[in-house]
C-alpha cells in the first residue's frame, strides 16, 4: 500500500504513532522506516522529526536501517539460554552464512537477538516475521528455513 | 496441590468461542456486578485482600479506591501485558487459553470505578496472544459486554488494544502509558501517582493480566471466601511461569504458600537430564537467585519482600549444575544494560560498569576493591534509581553476594588490589 | 506550614515545598546536576538524593515534596555515598579533559565532583568518542561532554516549541541529538543558544571567536569597531562580579578601548534608526494597504524560525535589517568614508547577548558592498567576559568613559530593545507622536512589558484603533504567527523576540539566567530608559544628522539599499 493511503487511515494523533509505524514496517519487504516516510509520518502526526526518530530509536521491533525479508529473532535469555538457544544461533549463523545482526545478501532473512519472547515453557525459541517457533533444535531450524526460502519465487 | 481459580478453562475451552465461555459461567461476575452498589464491589475485592500479580504486590483494592476517589469525566483502565520479565510466560497463557475473563475483569473494575475507556497494552512480540485479543474484543462487543449501555444497563465501556514494539520497561506504568501516548517509553516522577494523572493526564488504573482475572473469581465466590484461599496476608491463587532446566515446564496455579521446592520437584517433575539443582532465580531477571538450601521457602509476597524486587510475578527458572553463575549473571546485566530507558544516571551508567565489574570475575582477574566495587554500585542502583527497572535490576547481584559470596572470593585475586 | 527535621535542625516550610528548597530556603545546600529551577523537573541525574526515615531507598529531593513530621539526612554516609558513585559513573561516559573545555572552572560538573571530594574513579572509562558538531557559525555541540541532563531538551521543547534535539536510543547507548543524529545546520534550529545557556556542561556551547577577535585587535592594518547591544550593559557585570542588574555601559566602552578597539560604538544608535525605519514602513503598510499585520525583525533567532517553519508569512516580517547589521552596514559605507578606510581594513566586531547574531551576520544580504561582510565578528556577552579575563582587568574598578560618535547619541526608546516589549513600546512612542502630532499621555507602556508570555495593547492612531501583541520565546511566538499565518490575527504590528525576556535573557548571556534574573536585568533596562535626557527615538540628534548627511529620507533609496533586507523560505524538506 502506498504510504499516503496508509496515513489516511491513522488520525492526526501522537498516540497512534507507533501503531503507525509498525504499520508502515509490516507493508515493506526490508521492515524499516526510511527518512522519507519519517518526515511524512512527522508531518501527519504533527510532531518532530527528532521526536519520531527517538521513538525508532527506542522500541526494537523498529528499524532505521533495512532488514531481510524475514527477520529472525532469537532469544538470548536465560531460559532459552540454559537449553541449548546457542545451538540455534550456529544453525542459522551457519545456515544462512552471516552473523547475528546481519542480513543476507539476497536480502531474504536478517539475524537478531531478543530479548525474552515468552515461551520458555518450549525453549529455545525464535520469532520469524510474526510468527513464533518453539522446542528447536538444529532440524528443525533447518526444516523452517527451508520452508521459508521456498515460500519466495 | 494446583488449585485451579483462573485457569480452569485453559486448555479446556475454545478460547475463541465466546460460547464456550459463557457457557461455563463466563460474564456471570459481570451481570451481577452490574446490579450491585459499587461501593459493595469495592468490599468485596477489599475483603479478597487481592494484590497486585505484576510482581510489587500492592494491594488492588487500595489502587481501586484511589481511582474511585477521583471525579472527572475521563478515568481509564490499563491492562498490562507487556510481559516481558525473562522467565515470565503466564500472561501470555491467559490472554491465548481464556481471554474473556480479562475482559470481563476489566468491566467490573470499570463499572466500579466508573472508568469509561480501557486499554490492553500487548508486548509486540505476542504475535498470537494480540490476534487473540483483536477477535475477543469483537465478540465481546458483538455480545454486548463492551460498548454502549453494556449487557442493557446504563453502563457504557470499550477497550482498545494497543501494542508494544520492543520494550521491556514499559511493562513499569509510566512507561507504559508513555508509550500509549505514543512516546519512548521513559518513566515520569512519581508522585503523582497514575491514580491521580495518569493516561493523557487522567486518573489511570493499571493493573496486570492476572490481577484482572481474579476479579470474576472475587465476585463470583464472594471477597471473604477468597481470602481463606493461600496465606492470610497472601489471598488466592498463584500462576507460576515454571521454566529452564525443569522437566515439566508450563504455567501452574497454585496456592499461595506452597514451597519452592514443591512447585520444582512435584509440579515440575524435578530436574532434567538426572542433573543437579545448582539455583533458581525467582520471579524473573530482576529477582534473586537463590541456592538449594533456600528452596523450602514458601511462594507468598511477605517473605519475598526481603528481596525487594518484583520477585512476586511468579517465575521460577531453574538452573541445574552445569552452569556457571557469573555468565548467568552476566546475561542478566546485560538484558538490563539493553533494556534500561537511559534517562537517570544509576540505571544507564551503572549497567555498563556492572558488566565491566562482572566480567573481571569471569576472568578470574577481579581484586577484593572490585569485590567492594560491584556490592557498593548494585546497593547504590537499587536505592538512587529512578524506576523499577533499576532499583530491582542489581537484585541477581545483591543475592548472589550474599548466597554465593564464596564463588566471588574464589575468583578474586587476593594478592592484587 | 509543615514541621519537619532536616539533618536534626526543625523547620516549619509551606506545604508543597520540595526538600531541596525547604533544605535550601534553610541554608542547607544539597548539591545538584540536571535541577534547573526555571525548566521541568527532570529528576534524571539522581545525585540530589536524601534518605528519609523509614523509607528504603534514597528519594530525590528536588521531586519530593515535604510531610509533616518528615525526618530527612542530606548528608549521611549512605547518601554521601551515593552522590559519589553517581558522579562518578557520569564521569567514566563524560570527556573529562576538564582545562581542555570552555567550560572550566565553569561547569557544574567539576564543580560537583569537587564539592564531592572526588579524586579518583573507580570506574573504567566507557566514553565512545563521537564527532562532534561544528556545521554552523553560532553554536558548536559535543556529544562526548553531555551527561544527558535533558535541560537542552527541555528548553528546546517546552520554553521555544522547537524540539530540535532528543533524547535517541536507550540504555547506555543513548543519547541527545537532533533526527537521525545529524548536525544543527540539517535541522530548522534557530541558533538562539537557550540549550547553550542551561548546559550544566560543555556539551553545547557557543562558536568561540575570541582569538579572532584578539587578532584583528593586533593587526596593524586593521581599524576596529565594536558595537554594543542594548541588553548586554545589563548582564555583563553578572559575569565579572558584580550584582546582577548592574548597569555597566560607562565601564563597558572603558573596558573595550583597554581591549584595544578603536571605535567603540553604541547599537542603540541603530535601534534608534530601526524605529524610524520600521515606523515610517509600518505607516506605509497601513496607509497603502500593504500586507497587515507587520511582524518585528530585530531577532535572528525569530528570523531564522519564519524563513524554516512559516516560509508564507514573510511578507509580513518588516523589511528592516536588525540594529546589529544597520550598524553594519553604516559601519562599512558612512563611517569608513568619513575616516577614509576601505571597507576591507574595517573590522566590525559585535558584542550581542545572542548566539543567532553570529549566524545573521553571516548571511549573504549582509554585505554592503556585496564582498564583505558588514559586521566581521559576532561575541557573545559571554565570550567578552572571557576575553576580559584573559585581559587581567578588575572591571568592578574601571571608569567610564561614554561612547564614541557619530555612533554614539542614543534615547531611552532604544536602550529597552534588550526587554520583550521594548521595541513595541519604543516603536509606539515615535509612531503616535507622528500620527496624532501629539505626544503620548504617559511615554512608559506598562502593558507591553513585563514576563507574561504574550502582551497586548490597543492605541488610536489617527482616529482609528489598532490592535498590538508582543511574544517572547518561541512557543509564544507560534501563538501569534498561527493566527498570521490562517489569517485570524487581529493585530496590526507585532513584536517577536525568541529568547525568554527578550534580549536580556539571550542564549548568549551570562551563565544562570533564571526567571528572577530577568526581572532584575529587565528593571535595570527600565532604569536606563528613565536616566536619558531623551527617550523617543525620532528625537535623537544622532538619527537626524545621518539622514541629513547621507541617508536622505526614512525608507529613501539609500535606506532601502543599505537598512532593509529580504527573507527567503529555508523549509527544510
Amino acid at each position: 500500500m502506498d504510504l499516503t493511503q496508509l496515513l489516511a487511515q491513522y488520525p492526526h494523533e501522537e498516540n497512534r504513532l507507533i501503531d503507525l509505524l509498525l504499520d508502515i514496517q509490516k507493508q515493506k519487504n526490508n521492515h524499516f522506516i526510511s527518512e522519507q516516510e519519517i518526515q511524512m509520518v512527522a508531518k501527519h502526526i504533527g510532531v518532530s522529526e527528532a521526536k519520531v526518530c527517538s521513538v525508532i530509536s527506542f522500541y526494537t521491533l523498529l528499524s532505521f536501517h533495512p532488514r531481510g525479508r524475514y527477520v529472525i529473532q532469537i532469544c538470548r535469555d536465560i531460559p532459552c539460554h540454559i537449553n541449548h538457544s546457542a545451538s540455534i544461533v550456529g544453525t542459522l549463523e551457519q545456515l544462512l552464512g552471516i552473523q547475528m545482526g546481519q542480513t543476507t545478501q539476497n536480502g531474504l532473512f536478517s539475524l537478531e537477538y531478543s530479548s525474552c519472547l515468552g515461551h520458555c515453557d518450549a525453549p529455545p525459541s525464535m520469532r520469524i516475521d510474526g510468527r513464533t517457533y518453539v522446542h528447536l533444535t538444529p532440524d528443525k531450524v533447518k526444516a523452517i528455513i527451508s520452508e521459508y526460502r521456498g515460500r519466495t519465487p | 496441590m494446583e488449585r485451579k481459580l483462573i485457569s480452569a478453562r485453559c486448555g479446556v475451552i475454545n478460547p475463541l468461542s465466546i460460547d464456550d465461555y459463557i457457557k461455563t459461567g463466563g460474564y456471570v461476575a459481570l451481570r451481577k456486578a452490574l446490579r450491585m452498589e459499587r461501593i459493595e464491589i469495592l468490599e468485596e475485592i477489599s475483603d479478597s485482600k487481592l494484590r497486585g500479580r505484576g510482581g510489587a504486590g500492592f494491594l488492588t483494592s487500595t489502587k481501586m479506591m484511589g481511582l474511585a476517589k477521583e471525579s472527572g469525566p475521563m478515568k481509564y483502565i490499563v491492562c498490562n501485558a507487556d510481559e516481558g520479565e525473562p522467565g515470565n510466560f503466564k500472561d501470555r497463557f491467559l490472554i491465548e487459553n481464556d481471554p474473556h475473563q480479562i475482559i470481563e475483569g476489566m468491566a467490573i473494575i470499570a463499572f466500579a470505578t466508573r472508568a469509561n475507556h480501557g486499554y490492553i497494552y500487548v508486548r509486540g512480540e505476542y504475535d498470537h496472544a494480540i490476534e487473540v485479543l483483536q477477535w475477543t474484543l469483537l465478540e465481546a462487543r458483538k455480545h454486548k459486554f463492551l460498548g454502549n449501555n453494556i449487557m442493557d444497563s446504563d453502563f457504557s465501556f470499550d477497550i482498545e488494544l494497543r501494542s508494544g514494539a520492543g520494550s521491556y520497561v514499559c511493562g513499569e506504568e509510566f512507561a507504559l502509558i508513555e508509550s500509549i501516548e505514543g512516546k519512548p517509553g521513559r518513566t515520569r516522577v512519581k508522585p503523582p501517582f497514575p491514580t491521580s494523572i495518569g493516561l493523557f493526564g487522567k486518573p489511570t488504573l493499571i493493573q496486570n493480566v492476572e490481577t484482572l482475572v481474579n476479579i470474576p473469581a472475587i465476585l463470583t465466590m464472594g471477597g471473604k471466601a477468597y481470602s481463606k484461599i493461600g496465606m492470610p496476608n497472601c489471598t488466592g491463587t498463584k500462576l507460576i511461569s515454571l521454566s529452564g532446566n525443569v522437566k515439566n515446564k508450563g504455567v501452574y496455579e497454585i496456592p499461595f504458600g506452597i514451597s519452592i521446592r514443591k512447585v520444582i520437584f512435584e509440579l515440575g517433575g524435578g530436574i532434567e537430564n538426572n542433573k543437579k539443582l545448582k539455583m533458581v532465580q525467582l520471579g524473573g531477571a530482576c529477582g534473586p537467585f537463590i541456592p538449594e538450601y533456600m528452596l523450602d521457602m514458601l511462594i507468598d509476597y511477605e517473605r519475598f519482600e526481603e528481596f525487594e524486587s518484583k520477585t512476586g510475578a511468579g517465575a521460577i527458572i531453574v538452573v541445574d549444575d552445569r552452569f556457571d553463575l557469573f555468565d548467568l549473571m552476566l546475561r542478566v546485566v546485560r538484558f538490563f544494560e539493553h533494556e534500561s530507558c537511559g534517562k537517570c544516571t544509576p540505571c544507564r551508567e551503572g549497567h555498563a560498569q556492572l558488566v565491566i565489574l562482572l566480567q573481571k570475575f569471569i576472568d578470574k582477574k577481579a581484586s577484593m576493591k572490585d569485590l567492594i566495587s560491584i556490592e557498593s554500585l548494585a546497593r547504590v542502583m537499587h536505592q538512587t534509581a529512578l524506576c523499577g527497572l533499576g532499583q530491582s535490576s542489581p537484585t541477581a547481584i545483591i543475592s548472589t553476594l550474599r548466597y554465593f559470596r564464596d564463588e566471588y572470593i574464589d575468583r578474586c585475586d587476593i594478592w592484587t588490589n | 506550614m509543615i514541621q519537619l527535621k532536616i539533618n536534626n535542625i526543625e523547620l516549619s516550610v509551606p506545604e508543597k515545598t520540595t526538600i531541596l528548597n525547604a533544605a535550601r530556603m534553610n541554608n542547607i545546600n544539597i548539591p545538584t546536576l540536571c535541577y534547573y529551577p526555571d525548566l521541568g523537573l527532570q529528576s534524571d541525574c539522581r545525585i540530589c538524593v536524601v534518605e528519609i526515615d523509614g523509607q528504603k531507598g534514597l528519594a530525590t529531593s528536588c521531586s519530593t515534596k515535604v510531610r509533616e513530621g518528615m525526618v530527612v539526612k542530606t548528608n549521611s554516609p549512605r547518601v554521601l555515598n551515593a552522590r559519589k558513585t553517581i558522579t562518578e559513573l557520569i564521569l567514566s561516559n563524560h570527556d573529562a579533559n576538564c582545562t581542555a573545555c570552555p567550560k572550566n572552572l565553569k561547569c557544574e560538573l567539576q564543580s560537583l565532583a569537587n564539592k564531592l571530594g572526588i579524586d579518583q574513579n573507580r570506574f573504567e572509562p566507557v566514553l565512545r568518542v563521537k564527532p562532534i558538531d561544528t556545521s554552523n557559525p553560532s553554536l558548536i555541540r559535543n556529544p562526548n561532554r553531555c551527561i544527558k541532563c535533558g535541560r537542552c531538551i527541555d528548553v528546546c521543547k517546552n520554553v521555544q516549541g522547537m524540539n530540535v534535539l532528543e533524547l535517541m536510543g536507550r540504555g547506555h547507548d543513548a543519547e541527545i541529538t537532533p533526527a537521525y543524529g545529524r548536525f544543527l545546520s540539517d535541522e530548522s534550529c534557530t541558533y538562539c543558544g537557550q540549550c547553550a545557556s542551561v548546559c550544566p556542561v560543555g556539551a553545547i556551547i557557543e562558536n568561540d571567536e575570541t582569538d579572532r577577535v584578539w587578532k584583528q585587535l593586533h593587526d596593524k592594518d586593521k581599524t576596529t569597531i565594536v558595537q554594543v547591544a542594548p541588553a548586554v550593559r545589563v548582564s555583563l557585570g553578572e559575569a565579572l562580579g558584580l550584582p546582577i542588574g548592574s548597569i555597566v555601559t560607562g565601564k563597558l566602552v572603558t573596558a573595550l578601548k583597554l581591549l584595544g578597539f578603536h571605535y567603540v560604538f553604541d547599537t542603540d544608535f541603530t535601534a534608534d534608526l530601526t524605529i524610524i525605519e520600521e515606523g515610517h514602513e509600518l505607516l506605509h503598510r497601513v496607509t497603502n494597504n500593504g500586507v497587515l499585520p507587520m511582524i518585528t525583525s530585530c531577532c535572528p533567532g525569530w528570523i531564522n524560525y519564519a524563513e524554516q517553519r512559516y516560509p508564507s508569512i514573510l511578507s509580513h516580517i518588516s523589511t528592516c535589517k536588525s540594529p546589529q547589521q544597520m550598524f553594519g552596514a553604516l559601519a562599512k559605507t558612512y563611517f569608513t568614508k568619513i575616516i577614509q578606510k576601505e571597507p576591507k581594513d574595517v573590522i566590525v566586531v559585535s558584542i550581542m547577548p545572542c548566539t543567532a547574531k553570529k549566524y545573521e551576520a553571516k548571511r549573504d544580504e549582509m554585505k554592503s558592498d556585496g564582498i564583505h561582510q558588514d559586521v566581521d565578528i559576532v561575541l557573545t556577552t559571554r565570550e567578552l567576559s572571557k576575553m576580559l579575563d584573559q585581559m587581567g582587568v578588575d572591571f568592578a574598578k574601571l571608569d567610564e568613559t561614554p561612547f564614541d560618535n557619530p555612533f554614539g547619541i542614543t534615547t531611552g526608546a532604544a536602550a529597552i530593545f534588550g526587554a520583550t516589549g521594548g521595541v513595541m513600546e519604543a516603536a509606539l512612542r515615535t509612531v503616535y507622536e507622528v500620527v496624532n502630532h501629539q505626544p503620548l499621555e504617559s511615554i512608559e507602556l506598562t502593558e507591553v512589558r513585563g514576563l507574561d508570555g504574550i502582551k497586548e495593547t490597543s492605541v488610536e492612531l489617527g482616529g482609528n484603533v489598532y490592535r498590538f501583541a508582543v511574544a517572547h520565546s518561541l512557543s509564544n511566538a507560534k501563538t501569534l504567527v498561527d493566527q498570521v499565518s490562517n489569517g485570524t490575527s487581529p493585530y496590526t504590528f507585532i513584536e517577536i523576540m525568541c529568547c525568554p525576556g527578550g534580549c536580556i535573557g539571550g542564549g548568549g548571556q551570562p551563565y544562570g539566567t533564571i526567571q528572577k534574573t530577568r526581572r532584575d536585568r529587565i528593571e535595570a533596562t527600565y532604569l536606563l530608559d528613565q536616566s536619558m535626557p531623551l527617550r523617543k527615538s525620532h528625537e535623537s540628534p544622532a538619527v537626524k544628522e545621518i539622514y541629513r548627511a547621507f541617508l536622505g529620507e526614512p525608507l529613501g533609496e539609500l535606506s532601502h539599499k543599505l537598512l532593509h533586507t529580504h527573507y527567503h523560505s529555508r523549509q527544510h524538506t
